[in-house]
C-alpha cells in the first residue's frame, strides 16, 4: 500500500503538469475569450460611427438642427427633413405604450398574484410566444385581416358619424385609409405587450414575500395587498420595463412599415397614412439611388440609434439602481 | 490520546502565514495580520463566532479569493517556506498542493463516481487507466468510501447520500495527493451518523496530510484537532494545542467565547 | 370602509384584470388561427419544390413555390449562426466566468443595449460594411446582418445560463488544482449545455424571423441560388414582398410561407423554453438538496 502510494505520487503529481494545464493555459484561454468578446464593443462602436459617417453628407448639406426640424422630405427635390418620421415614431410608440400598459400590467398581475399556477404558466407561454412571432407575420395578418376590418367596422363609421355630429374632429381623424396611423399603433401595442408583461412580471416577482405577508397579516384583501405592498415596491422595475418596451416600439419595423401607409405628409391624421423612422428606411432604402437620399436615410438610422441607445441606457441605469438597492449584484 | 507528547516535540511546520490580511473592496478587512503555523500531519481547527473571518482565512490558504471581485490579500502565506502569493508562483499548482473540501458536498453532477475522483487527474491530461484506477481506489479507500461504492463506480456522483457525497468530495481532493487539506465546516450539512464517519476519517487522514478545519462546533474541534486557533472579528486571538486552548485559555476573549458569551 | 365593499372592490378589479388579460390573449389566438387556416389551404407540394419565378407564372397558373426562399433562409441563417457563435459564446463566458474583470460590466451594458437595438439598424450597418465594400447585395451580407442580431442574444442567454450553474461547482474544480479554462469547459459548460443550446436556438429563431435587415443586405431573388455572393431569397423578406404585391396568388403563397415560418419559430421557441425551464428546475433542486 505504501509503495503504491509512492508510485502514484511520482507518476501523477511530480511529473510536471504541462503548461496548458497551469496558469499559462489560463492566460491563453483568457486572451482568446477577451479577444472574441471585444467584438461586442466593436459592434456597438461600429454602429455609432458608421451610421454617423454614412449620414454625414446629409448632416453637411442640411445641418443637424434643420435635418431634425424640417418637415419636408422630398428625395426628388433633394430636400430631406426627418421631422415627419421622428413625429411618426414618437406618436406611434407613445400611443402604443399607452395602449399596452394597462393590459400588460393586467396580465402581469393576473399571472403572478391571481391565476392558479397552471393557468398562469399557460398564459405566460402564450404571451412569450406572441413575442416570438415574426414581425412580418403580424404585418401580414394586419394587411389582410385587421386593417380592412378596422376600416370597415371602426374608422369609416366613426368618420361618418363625425361628419354629421362633430365636424370639428375631422381634421384630427382624417379620411380613413386602408393603412394608417391608428392601425399601426394598435398593432405596435400588441407587439410590445409581451416585453412589458415579462419585465413587469420580473419586477413583481422580485417583491419579497414578507412584504405581502405583512400586509395580509393586517387583514388586507387581495387587491389591497397588491396596491399597498406589491405595486409600489415593484414600481421602479415596472418603469424600467416600460422604458425598454418603448425602445422596442421605436425600432419595430416590418409590421409598422406594412400597416402605416407610408406617407410623410404632415400633419398626420389618426385615420390617415403616416411614416416612422424604421418604416422610411425599409421603404426607401432600396430605391435610394441619389447619394444624398441614401445618406439622409443613414442619418435617420443614426438618430434612431441615438434614440434607442439613450432609452436603453436610462432603463438599465434604473435597473442597476434597483439591483443595488436590493443587494443583488 | 498522547497529546502531551506531541507538543513536547514541536511538530514540523508545513504552512505558515505572516501578517496575512484579506481586504474586501479596499477598505473592509476580512481578516487582519494573522500569523499562524500549520503543522505537518496535524489537524488545526479554526473556531470563532460566525463572521469572524475563519472561512476567509481558510480560503486565503489556497488562493481561492482570486475568483471574487474586489478581494485583496496582503502579507505572506508560506508553504514549505515558499510564499504562495509570490509573483512567480502559479495558483493552479498551489491548489494542487493545498486541496479543499467545502461546507456542502460538491460532486460534479454530470460525472460518475469514478470520474469525480479522477477529475483532478483526467482533466489535466493524465488519462492512463492503469494509473487512474490505482489513484481512484486509493483515494476512495482513504476516504472510507470504497466498500460502499466499489460496485457502482459508473453511477453518477449525485446518486449518493449526503454523507457519502461529502466523503466523495474528500476522496476527490485526496486523489491529487495534496500536502495540505482545507476543510470548511465539512460536516455542517450532514446528519449525526455521517458526521461521526467524517470526523473519524479526519483523525485517520492526518497521517498522510496536514489538515486545517473550520468548524462552528467546539466539541468537534476538541474531537478532531491537535491545535486550535480562535478567531474573533477578523483577528486571530489565540493559537495553542487544542487541549490547552479549551482548558486554560490565555486570552480574555477566548474565555468569554468558550463560556458562551457570544456565539 | 366596510368589508363587503372591500370584497366587492376586489371582485370588480379581478374582473377588470381578467378582461385585460383576455384582450392580450384573444388577438394572439386570432393571429395564430388565421395564419394556420389560411396557410394550410395554400400549402401544396409545389410550394416546397418550385421556385417563385416571374409573376406571370402564378398568373398563368404554372407551378410556383418558395423552395428557393426556404433554402435561402437555411443557408443565410446557418452562416449567420456560424459567424455569431464564437463571439456570442465567448462574451457570455466572459461575463459569467470573469465577473471580477473591469470589462465584464461594460460588456453587459453593451449586450443589453444591443439586444434592444432595432434589427433594421443591423441591416444598415451590414450594408455599409459589407454590401458597399463588396460591390453588391449578397447572401453573405445578409448573414452578417443576422449575425449582428444573434450575437448579443447569444451572449446574454449564455451568461444567464452559466450563472444558474452554482458557483460551488467552479470552486470545487479549482480546489483540485484545475486551471480555470478546464473548469469552464469541462465542468461548467457540460452542466449548462442544454440551456446554452436552447439559448442559441432562441437566438436563431429570433433572427430567422427578421425581415428588415435582410431587405437591406441579401435583397431577395425570385430564383434559386446557392451562391453566398449573390442576392438570395429568404422567407421573412419574401413574405413582405408577397404581401405588398398586387397578385392574389402571391398573397396565398404568402400565407403558406407564413405558416412554415411560424411553425419553425414556434417550435424552436417551445423547445428552447422547455429546456431552459427544466434546467432552472434542476439547478433549484440541486441547490436545495445539497
Amino acid at each position: 500500500m505504501k509503495a503504491d502510494s509512492e508510485l502514484s505520487k511520482k507518476t501523477a503529481l511530480h511529473s510536471t503538469i504541462p503548461a496548458i494545464y497551469r496558469s499559462p493555459g489560463d492566460k491563453v484561454f483568457k486572451l482568446i475569450i477577451f479577444t472574441l468578446s471585444s467584438a461586442i464593443v466593436l459592434l456597438a462602436a461600429a454602429m455609432a460611427i458608421i451610421l454617423y459617417i454614412e449620414g454625414r453628407p446629409a448632416f453637411r448639406a442640411f445641418g443637424h438642427a434643420s435635418f431634425l426640424s424640417n418637415t419636408v422630405w422630398d428625395p426628388v427635390a433633394g430636400i430631406h427633413g426627418a421631422l415627419p418620421f421622428i413625429m411618426g415614431t414618437l406618436i406611434t410608440s407613445f400611443g402604443a405604450l399607452l395602449l399596452a400598459i394597462l393590459p400588460a400590467l393586467g396580465v402581469a398581475v393576473f399571472t403572478t398574484e391571481f391565476a392558479p399556477k397552471g393557468l398562469a404558466q399557460i398564459i405566460n407561454y402564450m404571451v412569450d410566444l406572441l413575442a416570438a412571432i415574426p414581425s412580418v407575420i403580424i404585418g401580414l395578418w394586419g394587411i389582410f385581416n385587421f386593417a380592412p376590418f378596422m376600416r370597415e367596422k371602426v374608422y369609416s363609421p366613426l368618420y361618418f358619424w363625425a361628419t354629421e355630429h362633430a365636424p370639428g374632429l375631422l381634421p384630427v381623424l382624417g379620411a380613413p385609409s386602408n393603412y394608417n396611423l391608428t392601425t399601426a399603433t394598435i398593432i405596435l401595442a400588441l407587439m410590445i405587450i409581451p416585453y412589458t408583461v415579462a419585465l413587469s412580471r420580473d419586477a413583481i416577482a422580485m417583491v419579497p414575500q414578507e412584504q405581502r405577508e405583512a400586509c395580509w397579516a393586517l387583514g388586507a384583501t387581495r387587491w389591497e395587498v397588491m396596491s399597498v405592498a406589491v405595486l409600489p415596491y415593484a414600481k421602479p422595475g415596472i418603469i424600467a420595463g416600460v422604458l425598454l418596451s418603448l425602445a422596442r416600439a421605436l425600432g419595430e419595423t416590418m409590421a409598422v412599415a406594412m400597416l402605416i401607409g407610408n406617407s410623410n405628409r404632415v400633419p398626420f391624421t389618426l385615420f390617415g397614412p403616416a411614416a416612422t423612422m424604421p418604416s422610411v428606411i425599409i421603404n426607401e432604402f432600396r430605391e435610394a439611388v441619389e447619394h444624398l437620399h441614401y445618406s439622409s436615410i443613414m442619418a435617420v438610422g443614426f438618430y434612431l440609434f441615438v434614440l434607442t441607445m439613450g432609452i436603453n441606457l436610462v432603463a438599465s441605469a434604473i435597473q442597476r439602481k434597483l439591483m443595488l438597492k436590493k443587494g443583488i449584484s | 490520546m498522547n497529546k502531551k507528547l506531541q507538543h513536547q516535540t514541536a511538530p514540523e511546520v508545513r504552512m505558515e502565514t505572516k501578517k496575512l490580511s484579506v481586504i474586501y473592496n479596499k477598505t473592509v478587512y476580512g481578516v487582519r495580520d494573522v500569523d499562524l503555523p500549520i503543522y505537518t500531519n496535524q489537524v488545526t481547527a479554526l473556531i470563532g463566532p460566525s463572521g469572524c473571518g475563519k472561512t476567509t482565512f481558510l480560503r486565503s490558504l489556497n488562493r481561492m479569493h482570486e475568483l471574487l471581485p474586489h478581494a485583496l490579500v496582503t502579507g505572506q502565506a508560506l508553504l514549505d517556506g515558499q510564499d504562495i502569493y509570490a509573483s512567480k508562483i502559479d495558483p493552479v499548482v498551489i491548489r494542487r498542493k493545498v486541496g479543499m473540501v467545502f461546507q456542502k458536498p460538491t460532486p460534479f453532477p454530470s460525472k460518475s463516481i469514478y470520474d469525480n475522483v479522477a477529475a483532478g487527474m483526467k482533466l489535466v491530461g493524465i488519462k492512463k487507466k492503469s494509473i487512474l484506477d490505482g489513484v481512484v481506489e486509493k483515494a476512495l479507500r482513504d476516504a472510507a468510501l470504497w466498500d460502499e461504492v466499489k460496485d457502482r463506480l459508473k453511477s453518477p456522483g449525485g446518486s449518493l447520500s449526503g454523507g457519502q457525497q461529502q466523503r466523495l468530495s474528500i476522496a476527490r481532493a485526496l486523489a491529487v495527493e495534496p500536502e495540505v487539506l482545507l476543510m470548511d465546516e465539512p460536516t455542517s450539512s450532514l446528519d449525526p451518523n455521517s458526521t461521526t464517519r467524517v470526523e473519524e476519517l479526519i483523525r485517520e487522514l492526518r497521517q498522510q496530510v496536514s489538515i486545517v478545519i473550520v468548524t462552528h462546533n467546539m466539541q468537534q474541534a476538541v474531537r478532531v484537532s491537535d491545535y486550535t486557533a480562535f478567531f474573533f472579528v477578523g483577528e486571530m486571538v489565540e493559537h495553542s494545542p487544542t487541549k490547552d486552548l479549551f482548558e486554560q485559555p490565555k486570552e480574555e476573549r477566548t474565555v468569554e467565547y468558550l463560556s458562551g458569551a457570544f456565539s | 370602509m366596510n368589508i363587503r365593499y372591500r370584497y366587492l372592490r376586489d371582485k370588480v378589479i379581478l374582473a377588470v384584470i381578467v378582461a385585460l388579460t383576455l384582450t392580450v390573449v384573444i388577438p394572439l389566438a386570432i393571429i395564430i388561427v388565421y395564419v394556420i387556416v389560411n396557410g394550410i389551404s395554400a400549402i401544396n407540394i409545389d410550394f416546397f419544390t418550385q421556385e417563385l419565378g416571374s409573376p406571370s407564372r402564378a398568373m398563368l397558373g404554372r407551378p410556383t413555390g418558395l423552395m428557393h426562399s426556404i433554402i435561402g433562409t437555411i443557408l443565410i441563417d446557418l452562416t449567420a449562426l456560424v459567424i455569431a457563435l464564437p463571439f456570442g459564446l465567448a462574451t457570455g463566458i466572459m461575463m459569467s466566468e470573469y465577473p471580477e474583470h473591469v470589462f465584464a460590466p461594460i460588456a453587459r451594458l453593451l449586450t443589453s443595449t444591443l439586444n434592444g437595438m432595432p434589427a433594421v439598424l443591423m441591416g444598415l450597418l451590414a450594408y455599409a460594411l459589407v454590401v458597399k465594400n463588396t460591390g453588391g447585395f449578397s447572401a453573405f451580407a445578409g448573414s452578417c446582418a443576422l449575425a449582428f442580431v444573434m450575437m448579443p442574444i447569444i451572449s446574454k442567454s449564455t451568461e444567464s445560463i452559466l450563472k444558474i450553474t452554482p458557483w460551488s461547482l467552479r470552486e470545487a474544480g479549482l480546489s483540485l488544482g484545475l486551471p480555470r479554462w478546464r473548469v469552464t469547459l469541462s465542468l461548467v459548460f457540460p452542466a449548462a449545455r442544454g440551456g446554452i443550446l436552447s439559448g442559441v436556438l432562441l437566438a436563431f429563431a429570433r433572427a430567422a424571423g427578421e425581415a428588415a435587415p435582410l431587405m437591406l443586405t441579401s435583397f431577395g431573388n425570385n430564383y434559386l441560388t446557392l451562391s453566398m455572393s449573390k442576392p438570395m431569397d429568404t422567407l421573412p423578406q419574401r413574405l413582405y414582398s408577397l404581401a405588398i404585391s398586387p397578385y392574389r396568388n402571391w398573397h396565398a403563397m404568402g400565407w403558406a410561407g407564413a405558416i412554415v415560418l411560424l411553425l419553425f419559430v414556434m417550435l424552436t421557441f417551445l423547445i428552447g423554453r422547455i429546456t431552459v425551464q427544466n434546467m432552472k428546475r434542476k439547478a433549484r433542486r440541486l441547490s436545495n438538496n445539497t
